[in-house]
């Protein structure tokens, strides 16, 4: 097998360069996807025959708790490249990508919180779907904890990495929970073997705002990594280069 | 991939389903906590305890909402289908409460085997409709018709 295409990620220069060239087209695929999304879910989506428009939330809903999971599945990847190639790139994607995650977590949390109040009659239950997103949502913030309050560079991507590894057991609980227990949250609306429980007006939004929301993640991911690969390579001679090129002169 | 690469993969995968593992026995054994109601069928075998608070969880049935002409009481029956649970309930109910909705109410059982709840909360299925298409569906004799 050729591994050529892998161990070039090793390289924090390539990555920096790479990336310059996607950030643009993810950042400009999001802020068109968003809008368009969001004004047509939000405005010309036709309202649901027993929430009335309280269901609309979903167009946030659904997208964010996606994201909450899809990011940690990445934390859990980055982790494993970090333990086992030991890639510089790993652990930064992984301390960068955990603040977007925790905070995509919140949003699911918050606006899973609101339309519960209208459509259950309670803001908060302790059924499995909630207190499994609540988990995801303080792993989150213990690998953010972790890697800052370890002061060694190797250790604290060690550790965090561990945890990332291990806390992934948690996101099939989330997605299975409505399936394996009784709870108040409702089964998947997708998935994956059947035809959606919902026609194509209502969910051609929804898809519209997930794709935009993984564009406006990975845009942001990125240009965080960037930052993060300038600092802990600030020795190196090309991204003293590098800055000199961008400050053009300004001194 | 050179050995060392490969030996490290096998231990953290080894951790990982190590802690899968853990886990997943932990919530097997579990199981009867975890879950959010208990459904009437559970109820009538008597595996829902008699002296503490707990939650039964299923569809009100057809026909079977009464409610008191002066004040807030409302006593309905839940059903799974197979067996019935009476529920008593005195306040207002969430906006989604209706006949042949999923509910589940939080309460005492009392001597009859009544439920005497003191919260109630709705739950919805994972289905999206237009109100068009449901009206549709059920001009076409195809949903049942509300009262």
């Amino acid at each position: 097998m050729n591994w050529t295409w892998f161990h070039k990620w090793g390289s924090p220069k390539w990555f920096y360069e790479m990336s310059g060239r996607w950030v643009f087209w993810l950042a400009l695929v999001a802020a068109v996807l968003l809008p368009v999304g969001l004004v047509w879910g939000l405005a010309f989506a036709p309202p649901d025959y027993q929430q009335g428009n309280s269901f609309r939330i979903i167009y946030i809903h659904v997208p964010t708790a996606i994201l909450a999971q899809s990011c940690y599945l990445l934390l859990a990847v980055a982790g494993v490249i970090g333990l086992v190639w030991k890639m510089k790139l790993a652990d930064v994607a992984l301390q960068q990508a955990a603040p977007i995650g925790a905070w995509m977590t919140f949003l699911a949390l918050l606006t899973g919180a609101i339309w519960g109040k209208p459509t259950w009659g309670s803001w908060w239950v302790w059924d499995a779907r909630l207190t499994s997103m609540l988990i995801l949502l303080f792993l989150y913030f213990g690998v953010i904890a972790l890697g800052q309050a370890i002061s060694n560079r190797d250790s604290a991507a060690k550790a965090c990495a561990v945890l990332a590894v291990v806390g992934v057991v948690n996101i099939p609980i989330i997605k299975y929970s409505v399936e394996w227990w009784n709870t108040l949250h409702q089964p998947a609306t997708f998935k994956l073997t059947e035809r959606p429980a919902m026609p194509p007006e209502m969910w051609l939004p929804l898809l519209v705002m997930v794709i935009g929301f993984y564009c406006f993640f990975a845009a942001v991911l990125l240009l965080r990594m960037r930052l993060e690969v300038l600092r802990r390579e600030a020795r190196s001679s090309w991204v003293k280069a590098e800055i000199e090129r961008q400050l053009g002169g300004r001194k | 991939m050179n050995p060392l690469r490969k030996k490290r993969l096998f231990i953290v995968l080894g951790i990982l389903a190590g802690v899968a593992i853990a886990v997943g026995l932990a919530l097997t054994a579990l199981q009867q906590n975890i879950n959010l109601f208990y459904t009437p069928t559970q109820i009538a075998n008597g595996e829902a305890p008699q002296d503490t608070r707990i939650r039964a969880g299923g569809m009100v049935k057809e026909g079977s909402v009464q409610r008191s002409a002066d004040s807030l009481e409302v006593r309905f029956v839940v059903t799974d289908y197979a067996k019935d649970v009476t529920i008593q309930y005195h306040g207002i109910l969430p906006d989604l409460f209706r006949e042949g909705q999923g509910i589940v109410a939080l309460g005492k059982l009392n001597a009859e085997g009544v439920l005497v709840a003191d919260e109630v909360l709705a739950k919805h299925d994972e289905k999206y409709m237009p109100p068009e298409v449901t009206k549709a569906l059920k001009d076409s004799g195809q949903l049942p018709k509300e009262g």
